[in-house]
């Protein structure tokens, strides 16, 4: 069998599953572009049996779970309420899920934890790998299928049996140790994904027509739920290791299952389990613990949102209890119209306001901006310039008070560089922590660049435009790995400089020696950034250049 | 009614309950701030502990969950003292709600059908003499958490917008959860919450396979579930009932308040938030295990609780901020 058709039969057997327990599964999430797959899968959704219902992540709260229907209520003159379109028991298709903002996410993991008898299946179109679905949903998910690699040879639904109860199937303890003990070794903290693999054991044997668990119901349910969550690799076991996770057989098994006896050992079961592991798993934990920071509203320049910012010209809406309506556009959409409608409804009283004509209100927000201060603190730096550094990122700090900048503070010394302020608007901590900056050691230079390159990728995240401020006598002489050899110093900074210009992120460099150094000004031109030589300057005159450039970029 | 997991039958995590219970025994302490992995059992909990507290009575109909026709506000317009008992109220906040969701607003639909102003209650006010939860609170937006601290600090709850002027009771303890590796909560904010806790899965696979045994016996038969763990729970709520009253004539002596004070000298705590809930965390401690004055093992036991999340952050100190207060406590209290 080909991979493509390896996933098409247990997407397949994921959604036989879902049939036989479509609530305590939670549901799946599909990740893939449009296309003949994933229609052919989310048509044979049919399978599970309940009524099908499809959202898009912008969908308001009052259609989700109810409200007040606006237009009804106002042409009718008296409150009408909509029932929620999650109030029955259905399968509910969450249309391009990549999409779905962490607030809706969160509101419906609170349905799917309120046990409504519903699943939801989240039709992921993500391209990039960081374009993915809120984590609190998948959480909730048994199943994670990635179509990727199916092909149209490949979509021949398999022969499965139909959906059968799964209530009375009894689980042996020893199966239970099994899946958690495994859950454990591939680094799955969260306890959701054992009882969700039970519970898919359970379907499974219900699939199969058995009324006990048998070890290829274990090994199937792992195979469909863990290899999306797992977060690390589990090692070969040393030959002396007593093989711990292997289940011991029970003492007392009741009548009807005496074929938990050949469950599957935990070795046979991790092999399983690896083999279908995602190719890109590295990548994967990569690119999330890049994520980690992110707070899900996304980035950018410039954010549309209806509470602050520059205000856009109004929009026709709904009233969805997150817009806020605009009440003279309001007015003004309607009062051409009201001897029309007068006409039509002599008795109506006031004005005649109908849904068309609600606009609501748009603001435009600025994204604010993030100054990392790269400070030099080696004994070179220190004996002259760090005082003036200080001072000056003191001055800076004051202004960007006034400009509503953030401020972030990264120091680089001996052989490493920490974040000493992560983004903040507070002065009295920058403060405090500045004076606390202790000076001396060597200068690791591409230490603090990947530090500060790092502190830019997050606030990125946050939606803040950060600018790296580096200010260094530029004679690096630790590399990145902590080893005094000066080439290979330079090298790492150069590097790291090329890498900062690639993500997009401003610079600027200012040279604090007493002789402005080439290989700083080298470094200024390959960061893209403005190159100030600084030779005796103050507090306030490297302030001034600093906000020379930073007004001119 | 869906019954909720037992509170009695979650394994381990022995911190964040403790913390919930004293939290239940005496309101003032402040909210609960319980940071931890995904599927880790902290809304479990929450919605346990309330199915574990004592029911409330109140006047039928009340938006605010008044106990006396008195306590109910104006606005309400109700007319009958109706005396009810409904189980404590947990009220979910969720992420994406607004301001007006939140604190209450005009009602639209009044306004718009019939031309009247009318306040419509927000969250705030069904969670009051209850809990607010707040799944992900530090992705909740900023405003909206300094309003909620607020409000959770004043106990009431002050509504100036759209032409309504409008006030009414709003005490809950606030319990916020969270994952810290998707954002931090702010400094000033996280000085707000009374207790912090720390969860993570059990590290232990017996542990493991107990929870996932427990709740898999909870899922496949409820009722029989809830009947094994009826007499635990019963336990639990008859000690909390007790330790509220006991609470109010638990002592502290001098020194004790010397060493809370010292305590949070050594931590370098800003302000005195610290050492206020450092004492009424120990006095509810001490209530809930039936003694009648603090002593150092209270404050041992609850300093963990109730300071590891006001330290300033130390970008030197490798060690977590509880193995800080773990050492500091040992140097002070000896």
């Amino acid at each position: 069998m080909s991979e493509g058709r390896d996933i098409w039969v247990r997407a397949h057997l994921a959604l036989a599953c879902l049939a036989v327990d479509p609530a305590g599964l939670g549901g799946m999430v599909i990740r893939a572009r449009p296309g003949p797959a994933r229609d052919a899968l989310v048509a044979a959704l049919d399978r599970i049996g309940l009524p099908i219902r499809r959202i898009h992540p912008t969908i308001g709260d009052d259609q989700l779970f109810g409200g007040v229907d606006i237009a009804a209520t106002l042409s009718s003159g008296r409150v009408m309420r909509s029932r929620g379109l999650l109030a029955d028991r259905q399968v509910i298709v969450l249309s391009m899920a990549e999409r779905a903002e962490s607030g809706l996410a969160a509101r419906l993991a609170q349905h799917m934890d309120g046990d409504p008898g519903s699943c939801l299946i989240l039709l992921d179109e993500g391209a990039e790998p960081d374009e993915q679905v809120a984590p609190a949903l998948p959480e909730r998910l048994a199943f994670h299928i990635d179509l990727d690699g199916v092909s149209l040879a490949d979509l021949k639904a398999p022969a499965l049996p139909g959906p059968k109860t799964a209530r009375h199937i009894h689980v042996p303890d020893d199966a239970l140790t099994a899946l958690t003990v495994l859950a454990a070794r591939f680094g799955i903290d969260s306890l959701r994904a054992p009882l969700l693999a039970l519970r898919c054991a359970r379907a499974h044997a219900a699939v199969q027509g058995r009324r006990g668990i048998s070890a290829e119901d274990i090994s199937a349910a792992a195979a469909l739920v863990y290899p999306s969550r797992a977060t690390l690799i589990p090692e070969a076991p040393q030959e002396t290791e007593p093989d711990a996770p292997d289940p011991s057989p029970a003492e007392d098994q009741r009548a009807d299952t005496e074929q938990s006896d050949n469950l599957p050992s935990g070795e046979m079961l991790i092999e399983a389990v690896k083999a279908l592991l995602p190719a890109d798993l590295l990548d994967r934990l990569k690119a999330k613990a890049k994520n980690r920071n992110a707070t899900g509203s996304g980035a950018g320049e410039k954010r549309k949102g209806n509470r602050r910012g520059r205000p856009l010209p109004p929009r026709p809406g709904r009233l969805d209890g997150r817009a806020r309506i605009d009440l003279v556009a309001t007015l003004r959409a309607a009062a051409p119209w009201q001897p029309l409608r007068r006409k039509t409804q002599p008795d109506a009283p006031g004005l005649i306001i109908r849904a068309s004509d609600l606009r609501m209100r748009r603001f435009e927000e600025k994204s604010d901006r993030l100054l990392i201060f790269t400070v030099d603190a080696s004994g070179s730096s220190a004996i002259s310039r760090l005082n003036e550094a200080k001072g000056a990122v003191e001055i800076l700090l004051a202004q960007a008070y006034a400009r509503r900048d953030h401020v972030a503070l990264v120091a680089f010394r001996g052989t490493s560089a920490e974040v000493l302020l992560p983004p903040t608007r507070s002065l009295v901590q920058t403060k405090r922590r500045l004076a606390a900056l202790p000076g001396g050691g060597g200068t690791p230079l591409a230490a603090g660049l990947k530090q500060a390159a790092e502190l830019a990728a997050i606030s990125k995240t946050k939606g803040l435009t950060p600018t790296v401020v580096v200010m260094t006598d530029g004679r690096a002489n630790i590399a990145l790995d902590g080893s005094a050899d000066r080439p290979r110093a330079n090298a790492d900074s150069e590097t790291l400089a090329n890498s900062i210009r690639a993500q997009n992120i401003q610079g600027l460099m200012i040279d604090t020696s007493n002789r402005p150094q080439p290989a700083l000004q080298g470094l200024a031109s390959v960061l893209d950034a403005p190159y100030l030589p600084l030779p005796r300057a103050d507090a306030q005159r490297v302030s001034e250049a600093v906000s020379d450039a930073l007004s001119a970029v | 009614m869906t019954y909720p997991f037992p509170f009695s039958a979650i394994v381990g995590q022995n911190p964040m309950k403790q913390a919930m219970i004293l939290t239940a025994i005496d309101p003032g302490i402040g909210g609960v701030l319980v940071f931890g992995d995904r599927g880790t059992g902290k809304s479990t909990a929450v919605r346990a502990l309330a199915a574990l507290l004592p029911p409330i009575t109140q006047v039928e109909g009340c938006p605010v969950n008044s106990a006396s026709l008195e306590a109910c506000p104006d606005w309400a317009e109700i007319a009958k003292p109706d005396i009810v008992e409904r189980p404590t109220p947990v009220v979910d906040l969720p992420l994406g709600a607004t301001e007006d969701r939140v604190v209450g607003a005009l009602d639209i639909e009044r306004a718009l059908t019939r031309g009247e102003k009318a306040f419509e209650p927000g969250l705030l006010a069904r969670a009051n003499r209850g809990y607010l939860y707040i799944d992900e609170v530090n992705l909740l937006e900023d405003h909206i958490v300094d309003l909620l601290l607020d409000v959770a600090q004043s106990g009431e709850n002050v509504v100036e917008r759209e032409g309504l002027s409008i006030r009414h009771p709003a005490r809950f303890v606030l319990v916020g959860s969270g994952n810290p590796e998707e954002g931090e909560l702010r400094p000033q904010l996280l000085d707000r919450f009374g207790l912090s806790v720390e969860v993570a899965s059990p590290n232990d696979i017996g542990d493991r396979v107990e929870v996932i045994r427990r709740r898999d016996a909870f899922d496949a038969d409820r009722m029989a579930f809830l009947t094994r763990w009826q007499g635990e729970e019963e336990r639990t709520r008859n000690r909390i009932l007790a330790a509220r009253d006991l609470v109010r004539t638990v002592k502290a002596s001098d020194k004790i308040l010397r060493d809370c004070a010292e305590l949070c000298i050594a931590l370098g705590s800003d302000g005195l938030r610290g050492e206020l809930t450092l004492l009424r965390a120990a006095r509810a401690l001490a209530a809930y295990r039936g003694h009648g004055r603090v002593t150092r093992k209270h404050l041992r036991d609850v300093a963990p609780l109730a300071l590891s999340h006001r330290l300033r952050r130390d970008p030197l100190d490798e060690a977590g901020s509880g193995a800080r207060v773990a050492r500091i406590v040992g140097s002070v209290l000896g």
